[in-house]
């Protein structure tokens, strides 16, 4: 199940107030909503990939080159991506924010996806702090995660769930 | 065949200030050959990621023509970069790949599907603006200037002649210049 269409607009303006300017990811069941709403987003470029690896060593040249970047795809991808981000985001200290689709997250119920099991405590060991953001309700979060990211000199992640499980 | 050390000086005579992603072999070799060390990004770290952050660099920067220095072992990571970056279509990117058929930093063991595989022909089908092949230096010295020029992205393999020994140079790590990149490329 995706986030909601109105959700995902409110995330993507949110972006664009935080200065974002290129929006670096895959579409997955979760975050597809939020993938096409920045596809027409004045001032966002969308730099589609093939494979998550890619995702944080283009947002590593974008930063570098004076851009902001933020990267978006599934939890699935972020295992895909682990060397890229163990090697550049967090070696190199990137202030960079990553949206991930929370597959199998579920709210109210045990999580039996392996992709929801792993998550939070991967992230948890390589110090990645991260935020939920399930509805409208939740969307600040980005620009706090936004303001972390750049404050700690880290890479910060928002988990796009829908608890649809 | 190319001996690496004297491409990688051809490259370094014609790059005037375009920025320089430099990984794996290229990696060991480029800093004693390199013109402009400012804006050289010495890549570490995540291998076949250096055309995606080159991609990266590229995008943000239009006004400046970016050389990624690739390896085939570090491509074959990564061939959906190629994709990518057609996708994207810089027309500031140059992409180099060294090939060598070898995994060199790791002590010469054969890269898969050895000497059988076009990357030429692989950045040719995902529609790079412009490929080439070099085999032999003096094609490659006559024709640099020219290759350079064009409206990217543009695709080079060089075959280089193989060898089992690392270059006799050390790595150098990302993290250890990145801060000076950084400022050298803001004021680029």
């Amino acid at each position: 199940m995706d986030i909601k269409t109105s959700t995902a607009d409110k995330i993507v303006r949110e972006l664009r107030k935080c200065g974002v300017t290129h929006v670096v990811g895959l579409p997955d069941g979760e975050s597809n909503s939020v993938y096409e709403a920045a596809m027409t987003q004045d001032g966002l470029t969308v730099v589609p990939i093939c494979r998550e690896g890619e995702a944080v060593a283009i947002a590593a040249g974008l930063l570098l080159g004076g851009k902001t970047p933020v990267v978006l795809h599934q939890n699935t991808g972020f295992f895909e991506a682990g060397d890229s981000i163990r090697g550049l985001a967090l070696d190199l200290h990137l202030p960079l924010l990553m949206m991930i689709g929370y597959r199998g997250w579920r709210r109210d119920k045990p999580l039996t996806d392996s992709a929801a099991i792993f998550l939070e405590p991967m992230l948890d060991t390589w110090g990645i702090q991260h935020y939920l953001v399930e509805s409208e309700n939740d969307v600040q979060a980005v620009s706090r995660g936004f303001k972390e990211a750049n404050e700690t000199q880290k890479p910060v992640v928002i988990l796009l769930g829908t608890g649809g499980g | 065949m190319i001996d690496d050390f004297e491409a990688l000086k051809v490259i370094s005579e014609h790059r005037d200030q375009a920025v320089v992603v430099a990984t794996m072999t290229a990696n060991f070799i480029w800093p004693q050959v390199s013109t402009n060390p400012g804006l050289d990004l010495m890549f570490s770290g995540a291998m076949g990621k250096a055309s995606s952050i080159g991609l990266g660099l590229a995008l943000a920067r239009p006004d400046k023509q970016v050389i990624v220095l690739d390896g085939e072992g570090s491509l074959l990571m990564n061939l959906g970069t190629l994709v990518t970056i057609a996708e994207m279509s810089p027309r500031n990117l140059v992409h180099f790949v060294l090939d060598n058929n070898v995994y060199r930093t790791s002590g010469g063991q054969p890269v898969p599907n050895v000497g059988k595989t076009s990357y030429t022909g692989l950045a040719e089908a995902a529609s790079y603006a412009n490929v080439y092949s070099f085999d032999d230096l003096l094609s490659f010295k006559n024709d640099i200037e020219r290759v350079l020029k064009q409206a990217g992205p543009t695709f080079i393999t060089l075959k280089t002649i193989p060898a089992k020994e690392r270059p006799p140079y050390p790595l150098t790590l990302t993290s250890s210049i990145i801060s000076r990149f950084r400022a050298a490329l803001q004021s680029a």
